[in-house]
């Protein structure tokens, strides 16, 4: 079916529009496959808003017939679109009929399922070219510029048919003494074929964060030498590593029952295991929708607002996922040890877990570049599969399958990361919302399907324009910079105590008067920076090299004592 | 001195309560004014200094192993733990701080004792740095329809009120004098902020003794008066700050508020913000929260919750909101009142004013604000802060309220603020810390008789000095944000925990970098820089474009001062500080450490040689001024002098009392 058989109305005049902080609108609102267009009548100085309808979270719409209105058709619909980036907004239109049809066009053209319907293979502005260099790091990338991998660590392509692991890239680093026949052996042993890889590389210490799925053991207690002899390889001579499951220990003994199950002392004899428990899918989401409904109601008296809060136990999932960075982050840098991080399926907590201790241990991840080819590689390329997680946001009344916002609990975690380092971070709080909102509805393909595998079918780099091209590109990068950046060589450890995390303002009350005073405030910033560097001049502008010394802090062994099974 | 049982204590422990490895040795000194820690070990010494005033409470704890623990609360939020090897320097130290901790006679206070290097003539001047009558004829005071008068000079109408007042011109002595006959303590409805645009004015008074159908034609003229002096508008508004039932309650007792019918053209409103025995518990249940070590985000949000304390903020707020919109939108006149018109009057017409008027916002205007709403019209300093031993019952946080509702107003407004919380937070440190004369005593008059000015000094010239500190690089005077009235939000999600003032000395909970201090640093040399190049675009007049001109391109080269200034001095162990990522481990069991463990965690402390980890310490030095160390003689000098106002307080009776 083409996609303009949905459109039964695709003009209507005479529509109102409302939305937050500006007065109402009449103008004339136009549905085509892609977008809702609206534009006010004005000739000149015309204004237009222009909606992706993949950003379109639910409609609800209320018809009335109002008997006795003075035009002959008297009957009129009132459509609430409530889109992912959490903007709501009302049209008024005349007309029930109309007002239906432009419904029932936004909901089916809004839940594509094709990828190659999505408007990514459409977007063709005149500033880009297709087939230009497509995104910014990959495996191959990162191995080359990691010096200290060379010795001990090789690029596999074992999976480059996608079979081995079909959520895995075509390329990944393993160690160097372990040939591609374990390789396989170890991804049978592993869910869905997520075999242990390497994430990153410490460039302090040599100390690596590999990630993996949950080993299939079973209620068996079945072993795999070859997935024994892959963790083995990873701690080579030293005579420790942790494994941080992010399941309860509960959690963990029941996967056995399903197939499932953890690395048991006996078999990974160097290998410590701590389990911290994390939310996962449907609880995120459910979390995620509970929260923005206590964001939309401000008549709420402060205590309501404080449970609706709590009880949303979004700053919690926050919590936790920075604590377990957290502690990824000592067991690397201040005990000095390699660390497997993995929960069942290992592409969500997971990937959260692992790049976040890569955002505080690694000062070139806090760079623009660092941060959006960390993305690239430990989210898009490791298979966290987008397209389900993010088929809905907060507002949807479909049922729930596969969303669950982990990348947007990252975002968070980031955000929390530049509030208590505002200089530490390369970009600005800007770049984490374009992300949130890129992530649920694009212009580009950077975001689309669930794994290369999928996008490799899909022809995603051919026909469609990388988001972090773009976001680079030299006009629009300043808004994405932080202007008072001064790297640090140094880890960034964040506060993890509840009166050091906040509510994400900018994301969750973007919408509202709060958020508005604050760009003001973004503004100022950069009108002083900007000043600075006009009397400064140029040569003075580039930030000295760090002042920081580097401080050893003092050892303590506290894993110990730590929940291990 | 007779108080101090034991001056001295060698091989105390100083318990960092965030983290075991940061705790200390050392000696612990009692003097007159002070409890000083002396870490041992280290070159650069530890130094903990605690002002005797700043005591809250002193507790000990069960014993542990290593010794007998002493907890200090302190009412800045200062928790510090002492472990004291013997048990009865313990129980010495305890008696003694005790004792000090709660001084029975106003002499005893630190302002009494306290003298920087400063002489007669300076420390009159310090007095004279906020000039009362220049505030009201910055209003536009006195003027045709309201002047000064002389009728309370010698504080006899009203012992609380200051001597100088304005009244409406048209008002007579005698309905002064009988208006204030027929309100709580004698306070009178009398003006405190005019709206030079409009001329609507906010006025404040006490309760009426109305009872059940008292009248007062003077009062009722006196109101009568205020309304007309306002020319643009037909009626007033009369704001009880009490809840309805509160209000009612009073009634009983000869008390309550006014009637409609009696009153010509007031629009009466109830506004319930709680009374001074609600705020004292929910702060109390607040402190608790905040003392929390290492809760889950859920005790912390219901803790949060349970402590009521953002409701009582938010009802403050929109008393204020309230006023500030009559006034400034209406044009419309408001008298305000409680029970006895000197605490949720207080705050609700400074948070009204600093909405209205954008000269509040600024350093001087908020220091000015305060001398005048709080100070001149006796908020009950002494009672409200505890100063003085003695009554529990009279202690509550109301100034400190206010502040936190300028602080929710900067949060909201981060360009319209010339201050940053820092002055907030000094100010409160100064409320309580007794350290000069400002907030002693609970009124003028007895600031007067106490002889205040020629005996301590004032604080705001010593912030004033500070200033740099407490300024907002973001402020724009002149910004769109900064329209004279401010339209806060009350939405519930835009009241936020004050965790710089509550969690103040948990250094490990605060960002480690700050925004604001990397901004006022580049605001500051791109100041620098725009003096230099005005120096040189005059040696340009002089010498001609093109000389001037490689003049600066070459100190710009070679000056690589500002270069350092950019790069701000980031504390680099702080950064590099761990934090408690495993559930409380280090935290959880400070007590149970064993001596040799610590030894060798402080030798490693001072192994590293950088900045010295007491936080503590640190903090002190930094928020209450070099001052606190500069002098700490001990002023025995005791004048006879007892605390004559005991008056059985009837504010705030609660409709149970009733």
């Amino acid at each position: 079916m083409e996609l303009s058989e949905h459109i039964r109305t695709a003009n209507v005049e005479d529509v109102t529009l409302r939305r937050p902080f500006h007065p109402a609108l009449r103008g004339t609102l136009c549905v085509t496959s892609h977008h809702l267009l609206f534009s006010d009548r004005k000739d000149e100085d015309s204004w237009q808003l222009l909606i992706l309808l993949r950003n379109i979270d639910a409609t609800e719409k209320s018809v009335e017939n109002l008997f006795g209105y003075p035009r002959a058709v008297g009957s009129s619909g009132t459509i609430t679109i409530k889109c992912k980036d959490l903007l709501v907004l009302q049209l008024e239109i005349p007309g029930m009929e109309e007002c239906l049809n432009i419904a029932s066009s936004i909901e089916a053209l809004s839940a594509l399922e094709s990828v190659t319907e999505m408007y990514p293979f459409f977007y063709r502005p005149s500033h880009l070219t297709l087939h230009g260099p497509w995104g910014l790091s990959s495996t191959e990338k990162y191995y080359k510029q990691t010096e200290r991998l060379w010795d001990r660590w090789r690029v596999s392509t074992v999976n480059s048919d996608y079979s081995v692991c079909p959520s895995y890239p075509h390329a990944v680093i393993v160690p160097r003494e372990v040939d591609d026949e374990k390789l396989v052996q170890s991804a049978r042993f592993r869910q869905g074929g997520r075999f242990p890889v390497l994430s990153y590389c410490h460039h302090r210490n040599g100390m690596v964060i590999m990630r993996s799925s949950q080993p299939l053991t079973g209620a068996n207690r079945k072993r795999c030498k070859e997935d024994e002899l892959l963790l083995q390889a990873v701690i080579d001579g030293s005579l420790l590593g942790y494994i941080i499951d992010l399941r309860s220990t509960q959690q963990a003994q029941q996967a056995r029952m399903t197939g499932g199950g953890f690395e048991s002392k006996s078999c990974y004899s160097h290998w410590k295991r701590i389990h911290r428990h994390h939310e996962r899918g449907k609880v995120l989401q459910e979390s995620l929708i509970k929260l923005v409904e206590a964001c939309s109601d401000p008549s709420h008296s402060v205590d309501r607002w404080l449970s609706k809060l709590e009880n949303s136990k979004w700053l919690s999932h926050v919590h936790s996922a920075l604590s377990t960075a957290g502690l990824v982050v000592e067991c690397v840098e201040r005990d000095g040890h390699s660390v497997l991080v993995h929960g069942s399926e290992g592409t969500d907590s997971t990937l959260l877990v692992s790049s976040l201790a890569q955002l505080i241990l690694d000062p070139a991840s806090r760079t623009l570049t660092g941060f959006l080819g960390l993305l690239e590689r430990d989210w898009i390329q490791a298979g966290h599969p987008f397209q389900q997680r993010c088929a809905h946001s907060a507002y949807s009344h479909a049922r729930l399958k596969q969303e669950c916002p982990s990348f947007l609990l990252l975002l968070d975690c980031v955000w929390q990361v530049w509030r208590q380092f505002p200089l530490a971070l390369e970009f600005s709080e800007a770049l984490l919302l374009r992300l949130a909102q890129e992530v649920y509805a694009s212009n580009y393909g950077t975001f689309l399907c669930n794994n290369e595998q999928e996008r490799c079918a899909a022809g995603v780099k051919e026909n469609t324009h990388c988001l972090f091209q773009s976001l680079l590109s030299p006009d629009i990068e300043e808004q994405y910079l932080n202007p008072l950046y001064e790297p640090t060589d140094l880890a960034i450890w964040p506060s993890v105590h509840p009166q050091s995390l906040q509510l994400w303002t900018g994301l969750f009350l973007r919408w509202t008067e709060y958020a508005q005073n604050m760009e003001e405030a973004r503004e100022e910033v950069w009108s002083i920076v900007k000043e600075h560097r006009e009397r400064a001049g140029p040569d003075r502008t580039n930030n000295t090299p760090s002042t920081h010394c580097d401080t050893l802090t003092p050892f303590e062994n506290l894993m110990d004592e730590l929940t291990i099974l | 001195m007779e108080h101090i049982r034991m001056p001295k204590v060698e091989n105390v422990w100083l318990v960092d309560r965030s983290s075991s490895r940061r705790t200390q040795v050392g000696t612990l000194y009692l003097t007159a004014t002070h409890t000083i820690f002396v870490g041992k070990g280290s070159e650069n010494r530890n130094e903990l200094w605690v002002l005797h005033s700043l005591v809250c409470n002193v507790v000990k704890h069960k014993a542990s192993q290593s010794g007998y623990p002493l907890l200090i609360h302190c009412k800045n939020f200062q928790v510090i733990q002492f472990i004291i090897p013997q048990e009865s320097d313990c129980h010495d130290v305890y008696i003694s701080l005790s004792r000090l901790s709660r001084p029975e006679k106003y002499e005893e206070l630190y302002c009494f004792s306290f003298n920087p290097n400063a002489d007669k003539a300076e420390r009159e001047h310090s007095w004279d740095f906020l000039d009362m009558k220049a505030e009201y004829s910055r209003m536009g005071l006195p003027n045709k329809q309201w002047h000064v008068t002389p009728i309370n000079r010698e504080y006899r109408v009203c012992d609380t009120y200051p001597s100088d007042l304005f009244v409406p011109k048209s008002v007579t002595l005698p309905v002064i004098v009988g208006s204030s006959k027929f309100r709580s303590r004698g306070r009178f409805p009398t003006l405190s902020y005019y709206c030079k645009e409009n001329h609507a004015t906010i006025c404040r008074s006490s309760q009426p003794l109305s009872g059940f159908s008292a009248r007062c034609l003077e009062d009722e003229q006196m109101l009568q008066a205020i309304m007309k002096s306002n020319p643009g508008s037909r009626f007033m508004y009369v704001v009880d700050t009490r809840p309805k039932l509160n209000a009612m309650a009073n009634r009983a007792a000869g008390k309550g508020y006014e009637n409609e019918d009696n009153y010509c053209n007031i629009k009466f409103q109830f506004i319930g913000i709680e009374n001074i025995h609600v705020m004292r518990n929910s702060l109390q249940k607040l402190i608790e929260v905040s003392a929390l070590r290492s809760p889950t985000m859920r005790e912390f949000l219901l803790g949060l919750e349970n402590s009521d304390w953002l409701r009582h903020i938010k009802s403050i707020m929109e008393a204020g909101i309230f006023i500030s919109k009559a006034v400034a939108e209406e044009g419309v006149s408001v008298l305000v009142h409680c029970s006895d018109g000197w605490d949720r009057t207080a705050q609700v017409c400074s948070v009204a004013s600093v909405l209205l008027d954008p000269y509040y916002r600024t350093l001087k205007g908020l220091m000015v604000l305060i001398e005048k709403d709080w100070v001149s019209f006796g908020h009950k300093f002494s009672h409200r802060c505890g100063h003085l031993d003695g009554e529990d019952k009279e202690v509550s946080p109301v100034i400190d309220q206010f502040l936190e509702c300028v602080w929710q107003f900067m949060d909201q407004f981060p360009c319209s603020f010339e201050y940053n919380e820092k002055f907030l937070i000094s100010i409160h440190n100064h409320v309580y810390s007794c350290h000069y004369g400002n907030f002693i005593c609970n009124s003028q008059k007895e600031r007067k008789d106490l002889c205040i000015k020629e005996k301590t000094h004032s604080i705001w010239p010593h912030l004033w000095e500070n200033k740099l500190d407490f300024m907002n690089p973001l402020y724009k005077p002149d910004q769109s944000q900064n329209q004279r009235l401010l339209r806060p939000s009350t939405a519930p999600f835009c009241f936020k925990y004050w965790r710089r003032l509550y969690n103040r000395f948990d250094r490990e909970l605060h960002p480690r970098q700050s925004e604001l201090d990397c901004l006022m640093t580049i605001k500051e040399e791109t100041q620098q820089l725009e003096e230099e190049l005005a120096v040189y675009e005059q040696k340009l007049a002089v010498l001609g474009k093109e000389r001037a001109k490689t003049l600066y391109m070459q100190k710009g080269l070679l000056d690589g001062k500002q270069q350092t200034l950019w790069s701000l001095p980031l504390d680099a162990s702080l950064v590099n500080t761990p934090q408690d990522y495993i559930d409380g481990f280090i935290g959880a069991a400070p007590n149970v450490f064993t001596l040799q463990q610590g030894e060798r965690e402080s030798a490693e402390i001072s192994l590293l040689g950088d900045k010295p980890k007491c936080s503590d310490a640190d903090n002190s030095d930094q928020e209450s001024g070099v001052a606190d160390f500069s002098s700490h003689s001990s002023g025995e000098e005791s004048l006879p002098s007892e605390d004559s106002v005991k008056d059985p307080d009837s504010d705030e009776t609660g409709p149970n009392k009733a």
